[in-house]
């Protein structure tokens, strides 16, 4: 019973995972991507359509994660190619993301596909309760491995450090003969492509399903998981965690029937990330974590 | 040069996106048929019809609302409509369409739907499923609970855990009603079962559902029904290997080992009926102060709801749930009978009395087998 719950939990943290690290690597080169929810919803949609016509969730799963990128590479042209204001884009990008999305998914309201087998490793997943870590699809590990990945490129790389070094002090980068905006183009296009797959996992693993809007939300959530993981790829894996666990918590003891209204609890994960924002915020930790330039635009001198 | 040719780069597309993105939630789609001089009928819709469940069934009604008039009337319906104030936007549009005789779909646009009846009183509203009348604004509804008793009869009889989830959108009457229906049946078969209720405060999350009807599933449910319009939760059921019932459309073919009924909801004959009143210029709001007793109020015994093969369940199981089913369609089967008690031990209806339409929508317990509080 409670491995179950525990899978649930899992599983609803894995789109969280994959966006909220996405985006946390465009802010980490100074770019604030407010449109994760728009680039989602496009890899959701693509993510299904692809599975759909192919039949393969796999190819599905490449589908979704270029509609991500293609439309993240739309947001670089805007704001890196024209310089416009990063948060206005952003903003345009997820209402953007939404009606497009529901135009292309129109024909797809109703089909069913399957989703993404479940990998169980033998001997492993017969460990009691934390079995469930062993039972998950390929795409839940491959969440985990690009975090490391993200983890170490980041802090362990030359790239990595080119990267910090663009989000912290662009005119420097410059000057040492990096080119900021093609970094940047780099890793905003990387975000759309976790966000792509982030999004594709709702209808490949999640629901096997397309719904206009399906996302509901999650997108926000990752950009919030960023600020309250203090742009440290580990963190961000807790946080969602934490909020998945409170998001499925709601829904198990509505299910045991505790006396708590159902709209308080179903607050209670917004709830969770408002209070630890507001506890970080008084520690100081969140402006010592954000990259120095997180927002500003660049515009190389000639 | 360069930026200028970026700003209208930025131009061309911004209002190609505009264009776009209007399309699909504006346009109002007309429909087959056209002649000389039709009555013009518009529909507004919740979701598309392709959700397989609640608009599907209203999107069915209305074909089969054109095929029984034919050329002599133009149906129009606008998808994808948001509950709320930008409602009382489409529906007057739709008005100003030339649609005389205009059916919102969903308990939301009860308050938009009073709003604009009230700015053109030559036009004939009903509103499906709300409470709310004018003068020119009709309720409609189905007995869509009496299908629920006959999911409570099997879900007694199939349990093995004595576990049973119940999904909920809102806690509103209509689907208050559903639950303690589907309490009454179970209670009928089965005196240890218990319903666990989960509200997922939307009509229609897909992801939402399938979330509530796996925690379900973990909680120790080995059937669920829901009052939510996707297919999502039979999917999740599908996967688990529970059983449990589909909703508004028929959804075997999204789990056809799990689904072991459905009920339709069979709007056709509804909007023929009250289509058929305007013309003979017989169209009222119906009798008397109360909405219930509104133009039509039918279940099982005028097809108004329909239910599916009984599948997945041994032979004697579905004979008990034809009987239930024809018990209720022909009057002979009471679902809310005294005693009647609450889950708090509390009688609600004494021994030998029937719940009338009134004491229906003013429901505000839970009946025994229910777990939990009823939300406010």
């Amino acid at each position: 019973m409670y491995d179950e719950l525990l899978l649930t939990v899992l599983l609803t943290s894995v789109p969280l995972i994959l966006a909220a690290t996405g985006e946390l690597v465009v802010e980490r080169s100074g770019v604030l991507n407010l449109g994760v929810e728009g680039m989602m919803l496009m890899g959701a949609v693509a993510g299904f359509g692809v599975t759909s016509l192919s039949g393969s969730p796999y190819i599905g799963m490449l589908g979704g994660a270029t509609a991500g990128a293609l439309t993240a590479a739309l947001f670089g042209f805007f704001v890196l190619g024209l310089a416009t204001n990063q948060v206005a884009t952003g903003l345009a990008l997820t209402i953007f993301g939404t009606g497009l999305s529901g135009l292309i998914g129109a024909p797809l309201v109703g089909q069913a596909i399957d989703g993404l087998p479940v990998f169980i490793v033998p001997l492993l997943s017969d460990i009691p309760v934390l079995g469930v870590l062993f039972r998950l699809d390929l795409l839940a590990y491959l969440s985990i491995g690009l975090v490391a990945g993200t983890s170490f490129v980041l802090f362990r790389t030359r790239a990595g450090l080119v990267i910090r070094a663009v989000g912290d002090n662009a005119t420097s980068a410059h000057a040492l003969g990096y080119s900021v905006l093609k970094v940047r183009f780099y890793t905003v296009m990387f975000g759309g492509m976790m966000a792509g797959l982030s999004g594709a996992y709702l209808p490949l693993v999640l629901t096997p399903h397309w719904a206009e809007g399906m996302t509901a939300g999650r997108g926000w959530i990752a950009l919030a998981l960023v600020v309250f993981a203090s742009w440290q790829p580990w963190r961000v894996v807790g946080g969602a965690v934490l909020f998945g666990g409170v998001t499925i918590m709601q829904l198990a003891g509505q299910a045991r029937g505790w006396s708590v209204s159902p709209q308080f609890l179903s607050m209670l994960p917004y709830l969770a990330t408002i209070i630890v924002l507001v506890a970080m915020s008084r520690g100081g930790r969140a402006e010592r974590g954000a990259p120095a330039q997180l927002g500003r635009i660049f515009l190389p001198p000639r | 040069m360069q930026k200028i040719i970026g700003f209208i780069a930025l131009i061309g597309i911004a209002i190609g996106i505009a264009w776009w993105s209007m399309k699909p939630q504006d346009e109002v789609q007309q429909a087959d048929g056209a002649s000389s001089d039709p009555l013009k009928v518009g529909f507004v819709y919740l979701t598309n019809p392709g959700d397989h469940g609640w608009t599907y069934a209203h999107e069915v009604g209305r074909q089969d609302l054109q095929a029984h008039f034919g050329d002599k009337i133009e149906t129009n319906f606008v998808e994808n409509v948001a509950e709320g104030p930008d409602a009382a936007r489409v529906i007057r549009e739709l008005v100003e369409q030339g649609n005389e005789v205009i059916f919102t779909t969903s308990f939301g646009y009860m308050d938009p739907t009073l709003k604009v009846s009230k700015e053109f009183p030559n036009v004939k509203f009903h509103h499906i499923t709300g409470y709310k009348r004018s003068e020119n604004m009709a309720t409609g509804n189905i007995r869509f609970y009496e299908g629920r008793y006959v999911q409570g009869v099997v879900a007694g009889l199939m349990t093995k855990t004595n576990k049973i989830g119940y999904l909920g959108a809102f806690p509103i009457p209509e689907v208050i009603q559903g639950i303690n229906a589907f309490a009454s049946g179970l209670r009928s078969v089965n005196k240890e079962a218990s319903i666990s209720v989960v509200w997922v405060n939307s009509w229609y999350d897909p992801v939402k559902e399938s979330d509530a009807a796996k925690v379900l599933i973990a909680e120790g449910a080995d059937l669920l029904a829901q009052h939510t319009d996707s297919p999502a939760m039979l999917q999740t059921a599908e996967k688990a290997g529970v059983k449990g019932f589909g909703q508004s459309s028929d959804m075997h073919e999204f789990a056809p080992n799990a689904q072991l009924f459905s009920s339709v909801n069979n709007w056709g004959p509804y909007y023929i009926q009250q289509v058929q009143h305007v013309m003979d210029g017989s169209w009222t709001t119906g009798e008397g102060p109360d909405h219930w007793a509104g133009n039509t109020w039918n279940g099982l015994g005028d097809d108004y709801l329909v239910l599916t093969e009984f599948k997945n369940m041994p032979a004697d199981i579905a004979a008990k749930a034809t009987a239930a089913r024809d018990g209720i369609a022909s009057g002979s089967l009471n679902i809310f009978e005294g005693p009647m008690m609450d889950n708090k031990g509390n009688e609600v209806l004494a021994t030998g009395a029937v719940l009338d339409d009134g004491g229906l929508w003013a429901m505000n317990y839970y009946l025994d087998g229910v777990l939990g509080d009823l939300p406010n």
